[in-house]
């Protein structure tokens, strides 16, 4: 006779109190397939914990985001974001799709390159361009978007020498409506420095001034924020035919639109509060078209939108490790999983799910990681399924940063594995070694 | 020894409720299991065995869950308690 799944003993009193109208389901749904390959095939597979990413995710999603644009406004570029995700095999899902690329360093500008992107089709943001990082840009006929002073003459200095005349944008920054303010980007529009800039470059003759660009925030739960930020750009780039009679080539809107994800402390679940795609692109489109600007003559809109189109097509996998008490009696358990890899779990209450069907007893949980460290907690308190050792686990949402801002501490970083759209695994980035990390250290002769 | 108090009711449905205190509990199936076998003042290793054969899990792992189930039996004063020295 076939034993039955045990499941641990649990009881919990039932409290008394006023329901809520809002009330969440209390069962947990298992995450049993990612695009049809069963979960405990890839673990057994590619080892626990795992980093998963649906290119079929990917693709929708960003078809999804164009639709919402194109049929909205007439010329629309998307550039990947490679902050958010840089593997390379991730940008070029982008890139295949027609994406160009959104770079912030001259490693992410190589990676670019590297990638098959054409120069002229790689945006350069960032505060950090050192000379080379600009002279290979300029060479490339990439789109310079410039941060201070510093580095606009910094390029004319280049320039001198090039020959070429670099095609360079403005990073504007501006008060939209929402707080904080995010003004250590580029030039402020309210108090003259946008202008300021503007005059120096077309004055001077040496840059080409193709465009403007601002990047409002992150995560930003207001489209509304979005119609402020494309109305000032949209004033700024009239102002500059006007003065100057030069059309500005494209108006950027940056990134930040929000994932699903709920961030911390916050009262309902991202899935609730978070505009639609169709709510950011009808603030923008609408912003630009009800400007000043001539309708014949629009400026290209581009978009670096980031965390939106890739945080729903990343899922970590794991492993429970044990289950313990805390001092107040509190249910404890301990993943696989620290905040070594999930990253954005220091502002995401992470949607964590069994890999495996559970009864409908949940229990409240404090989900930590394996690290030895105190401020290695995944969640501070969900309703989490009774799991046991061993018992496998699903977090979704997490395509975003994770797999850019991880940290190789005290254990090695995990496979990375892409499931195309015809259901196949492959892995996107091996596991790490010892060999690997220890190569990159020298010993000096005295110590060995 | 130890066992369930003499006057905590046990539904088939699994629900606990405790009438000194009022306080009602909900449980789950295995839960459920080991509590009736603690009414039955069964000892720890005749609940062992009968868990142990008709769930898959193993006599250890079976018995880390069975005391962290107990303490909080025992946290919620469910329990009367015999010391035998």
């Amino acid at each position: 006779m076939e034993k039955k799944r045990f499941e641990r003993p649990f009881i919990k009193k039932l409290q008394a109190g006023m329901p809520s109208k809002f009330g969440m389901k209390s069962q947990a749904t298992p995450v049993t397939h990612i695009d049809n390959v069963p979960v405990p095939e890839l673990l057994a597979e590619y080892g626990s914990p795992l980093y998963v990413i649906s290119e079929k995710t990917i693709r929708d999603k960003y078809k999804k985001a164009s639709h919402a644009f194109t049929t909205r406004y007439p010329k629309v570029q998307f550039a990947w974001s490679y902050k958010t995700n840089y593997l390379d095999a991730v940008c070029r899902v982008f890139h295949q799709e027609g994406s160009w690329a959104e770079v912030v360093s001259g490693f992410e500008y190589d990676k670019a390159l590297q990638n098959g992107v054409k120069g002229s089709q790689i945006i350069f943001n960032g505060p950090d361009k050192n000379d080379e990082d600009l002279k290979k840009a300029i060479e490339n006929d990439s789109l310079i978007h410039i941060d201070h002073f510093d580095e606009m003459y910094s390029i004319i200095a280049i320039s001198e020498h090039s020959g070429k005349r670099p095609k360079v944008a403005i990073r504007v920054n501006m008060d939209t409506g929402v707080y904080p303010m995010w003004d250590r980007f580029g030039f402020n529009y309210e108090n003259g420095d946008a202008w300021d800039a503007i005059n120096r470059i077309m004055i001077n003759e040496k840059l080409e001034l193709v465009g403007l660009h601002t990047h409002i925030g992150t995560y930003m739960l207001t489209s509304d924020a979005y119609k402020v930020a494309a109305g000032k750009l949209a004033d700024l780039a009239y102002g500059i035919e006007r003065k100057y009679g030069v059309n500005i080539k494209y108006i950027d809107l940056g990134g930040g639109f929000a994932s699903q994800n709920t961030l911390k402390g916050a009262y309902y679940p991202g899935s609730d509060t978070v505009p639609s795609l169709d709510e950011y692109a009808e603030a923008i489109s609408s912003a630009i078209l009800n400007s000043e600007l001539n309708p014949r003559n629009l400026p290209t809109l581009i978009l670096e939108s980031g965390r939106a189109l890739i945080d729903d097509a990343g899922y970590l996998l794991g492993t429970v490790i044990a289950n313990k008490r805390l001092s107040n009696g509190n249910r404890a358990t301990i993943v696989d999983v620290g905040i070594n890899l999930l990253f954005t779990s220091f502002w995401y209450e992470h949607e964590v799910y069994p890999a495996a069907p559970v009864s409908e007893h949940m229990e409240e949980t404090t989900i930590y990681g394996p690290l030895c460290m105190n401020i290695d907690v995944l969640r501070e308190a969900i309703a989490f399924p009774l799991l046991k050792k061993g018992d496998q686990f699903v977090i979704k949402r997490i395509g975003a940063y994770n797999m850019t801002q991880w940290m190789q501490f005290i254990t090695l970083r995990p496979n990375v594995v892409l499931i195309d759209t015809n259901g196949k695994v492959h892995i996107i980035r091996k596991e790490e070694n010892m060999e690997l990390i220890r190569q990159q250290e020298v010993v000096p002769d005295h110590l060995k | 020894m130890m066992h369930i108090k003499s006057n905590i009711a046990l539904s088939n449905t699994g629900f606990v409720f405790n009438p000194t205190t009022g306080d009602s509990y909900t449980i789950n199936q295995v839960g459920q299991e080991i509590l009736g076998y603690l009414g039955e003042k069964k000892s720890l290793e005749e609940i062992t065995s009968l868990m142990t054969s008709t769930y898959d899990i193993d006599p250890p792992s079976f018995e880390k869950y069975y005391f962290d189930f107990i303490s909080m039996l025992r946290q919620f004063e469910l329990l009367d308690e015999e010391y035998e020295n």
